[in-house]
């Protein structure tokens, strides 16, 4: 798998700590520290992270004292973890550091298609695009001296069909040492003070030249000469596959294969001079295409996705592909055609839902039956298993939005004078991000129930540690929670009646309220007993 | 060799156990080999596919294009259908014909038949019971297996190797049982071809 291969490559060149918090499709990287033999010899951390802004912060750490650390996870962690993300480019790197982002066009698990490398761009640090697992492999190790050699933490974008995806790598036969620790050349740079800061940031903007011209050198990008010139395709990542399934590895057109960023300038200044047109292939949003667009002041034809040939959203494929190039080079013969089939008119789609013997359904069970006896409740959901409460049978959440958004929004609506307002979210979710909502609806004491539906772990993603199992109460009475409406209460179908009777006395409680239903998640239940 | 395979079922009936012992199987031969599989949101008894794809020569994309897959294997019959615009021109379909019913508007299990049998090449039984009678159902993704493996140009005596190497930690029984699944899935599969 891509998230294997660059947390072996990780492994193998050095490794001392990995940072994370789990989300589709970055889980698999920490997991596999996790299980690692070479990684567990050497005391590699790879405990699970509250969030992603604390992971990056740790990584960070790890880096100021000269160790090799990663930090991962799915592209909306990265909103998550932006502010040291983005300030890490100023304090740049002493111990090679890579944030690992992965994103995930056409959404399989998430809320939306947010392209990770505009991130990169704007914090000024460079970024690596594998576009197979060998690739994901050796930029790890590549990626660690990338980032010492330039004193810069670098950013890796995975996507999902490469994050998930097995293939045969090649690896080192011996790990390499793991660095000693040492502190920073410049440790004023790591103070970001405005007076510093000035200074830093006109360094960071000098050394922006020296990142292209790594990219110029990288064996990770190529120009690669074809016959045809009438067009110039420049492809990134996984879209180079694409483009080579497309021609059976014989593409008539000059290619650029990008894979590491800032775009490597002279082979963008060489396809674009000797091509008639270029067509741009890139997974996940136009970043590259915007960034070309001041190119065409000559006016050569840019085609992409801002232009229409290229799909806008979800993911490419390899037939996606083969439509855009059939579009912009009308009649190319090296391109393979294959006679496909009509679909099954008869097959209907087969939604996600909750597992049978899961608590949160008893949790929406009961909570809809509460709710009966109000005329306009509001229920703020979260991220999690917990979100499928929202299809069918139980259309039990109106909103879904971050994580933690779920105990602020309730908030912000109960300041409006709505009532009931109910925030339903999950055990990870809470200490990820509910903690700091719940801190101000405690000091407001706003009037509003919180349930905290706990499952001892985090389900979504496949049932990792969660950080404040065996914690909550106490978590939500520290914060300053009134002890008597932090109620408990087991999410079991038995238990109907007292759920509802507890959920409406809340309710009618003028004030905030808690209520942690629990029950464990019967796949992790399923996979202990099996242990067992 | 080529054999693009299209791995189908629904979250949680173990096609991805499959992929890993072909996988196995293919790396013995020092095949090439991609492996897409969907994991997250879907594996909660949503419709879970992979793409499966080993070469003699080197492969570019993880996914198989449209009218490419030399095969669709799949654990469901629905399931099966969801895939036709992949299977090339001489491709087969090798599926199990138990549906699972998780969904109100699943259809009439004789127009799955139907749409079934109008396609020219399938292999079609109900693998639940065949593993049944030779194990215990939860060895049908071995029958399955089994039945997919005439088309596949890997030798079988690897693929029991690597069935033994992935159920080998579970025991000598579970081996045993799921091998007789394969052999079971293999020889339903050949009769069926050879009528
Ligand atoms: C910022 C961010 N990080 C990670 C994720 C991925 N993610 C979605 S749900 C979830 C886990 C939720 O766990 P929990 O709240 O315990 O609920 P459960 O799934 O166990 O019901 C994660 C990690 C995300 N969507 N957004």
């Amino acid at each position: 798998m891509g998230d294997e291969a660059l947390a072996l490559g990780a492994i193998n060149a050095g490794l001392s700590g990995a940072y994370a918090y789990p989300g589709t499709p970055s889980t698999e990287i920490l997991e596999y520290v996790q299980k690692n033999p070479v990684a567990r010899e050497r005391k590699i951390h790879s405990h699970w992270s509250s969030n992603e802004k604390t992971a990056v912060e740790e990584a960070l750490g790890m880096s100021y004292c000269g160790l090799r650390a990663i930090t991962s996870m799915k592209h909306v962690g990265v909103n998550v973890a932006a502010d040291p993300f983005v300030n890490s480019a100023m304090t740049g790197a002493n111990g090679g550091l890579l944030v690992i982002a992965a994103d995930d066009p056409s959404m399989h698990s998430s809320q939306n298609e947010q392209d990770s490398r505009f991130y990169a761009d704007f914090a000024m640090m460079p970024c690596l695009e594998p576009s197979n697992q060998q690739e994901a492999y050796d930029m790890a190790r590549y990626g660690f001296e990338l980032s010492e050699r330039n004193g810069i933490p670098v950013m890796v974008r995975l996507t999902t069909r490469l994050s998930h995806s097995r293939s045969v790598v090649e690896t080192d036969d011996e790990p390499m040492a793991q660095n000693k620790l040492h502190y920073p050349e410049n440790p004023r740079q790591w103070v970001l003070m405005p007076a510093i800061s000035k200074i830093r940031n006109r360094q960071l903007i000098k050394d922006f030249d020296a990142f292209v011209k790594e990219s110029e050198e990288s064996p990770f990008n190529r120009y690669e000469e074809g016959h045809d010139h009438h067009l110039g395709i420049i492809a990134s990542g996984i879209a180079y596959n694409y483009l080579m399934e497309c021609f059976g590895g014989n593409c008539p057109f000059p290619v650029v294969k990008v894979s590491q960023y800032p775009l490597p300038e002279k082979y963008m200044r060489r396809v674009y001079d000797s091509c008639d047109a270029l067509l741009i292939l890139e997974e996940g949003q136009p970043f590259i295409e915007k960034s070309l667009r001041g190119l065409a002041s000559e006016g050569k034809k840019i085609y992409g996705k801002l232009t229409g040939q290229v799909v806008r959203d979800g993911e490419l494929s390899p037939d996606s592909v083969a439509e855009t190039v059939r579009k912009v080079a009308p009649g190319v013969k090296e391109l393979i055609h294959r006679e496909v089939p009509g679909a099954s008119e008869i097959v209907v789609s087969r939604p996600p839902a909750l597992c049978p013997g899961c608590g949160h359904r008893d949790v929406y069970g009961a909570l809809n039956d509460a709710l009966k006896e109000f005329e306009s409740p509001k229920v703020f959901g979260d991220i999690g298993c917990y979100t499928l409460g929202f299809l069918k049978p139980f259309n039990a959440i109106d909103s879904c939005v971050d994580m933690g958004a779920s105990i602020t929004m309730a908030k912000g609506a109960a300041d409006a004078g709505q009532f009931p307002a109910v925030s339903i979210i999950g055990d990870s979710t809470f200490t990820h991000s509910g903690m700091t909502g719940l801190l101000d609806a405690i000091n407001e004491n706003s009037n509003m129930v919180v349930i905290i539906s706990d499952n001892l772990t985090t389900g979504m993603t496949g049932g990792q540690d969660s950080q404040g199992t065996g914690k909550l109460e106490d978590i939500c009475r520290g914060l300053g929670a009134d002890p008597a409406h932090v109620r408990t209460i087991d999410s079991l179908p038995r238990l109907h009646e007292e759920m509802k009777q507890l959920f409406l006395e809340e309710i009618r409680y003028e004030g905030l309220s808690v209520i942690i239903s629990r029950r464990e998640c019967i796949q992790t239940a399923r996979r202990h007993a099996v242990k067992k | 060799m080529k054999t693009d395979i299209v791995l189908a079922g629904v979250g949680g009936q173990g096609i991805l156990t499959i992929a890993t012992i072909l996988g196995a199987a293919a790396l013995k031969e020092n095949l090439y080999l991609k492996q897409a599989e969907v994991h997250g949101m879907s594996q909660r008894g949503g419709d879970v596919q992979s793409n499966l794809r080993i070469s003699s020569s080197p492969i570019h994309s993880d996914l198989i294009p449209q009218g490419g897959a030399d095969l669709i294997v799949s654990l469901e019959p629905m399931e099966a259908l969801r895939y036709l615009p992949f299977l090339s021109s001489e491709g087969w379909i090798v599926t199990n014909t138990e549906p699972f019913v998780n969904i109100d508007n699943y259809p009439e299990m004789t127009a799955v038949e139907t749409e079934l049998a109008r396609q020219p090449r399938v292999v079609a039984f109900n693998m639940d019971e065949k593993a049944k009678s030779v194990a215990t159902v939860r060895s049908s993704n071995l029958v399955l297996l089994g039945a997919a493996s005439p088309f596949i140009d890997i030798d079988t005596a690897r693929i029991e190797e690597a069935i033994k190497g992935v159920f080998g930690a579970k025991g000598e029984k579970i081996v045993e049982q799921n091998i007789a699944a394969f052999r079971a899935g293999r020889e339903a599969a050949l009769s069926t071809i050879h009528k």
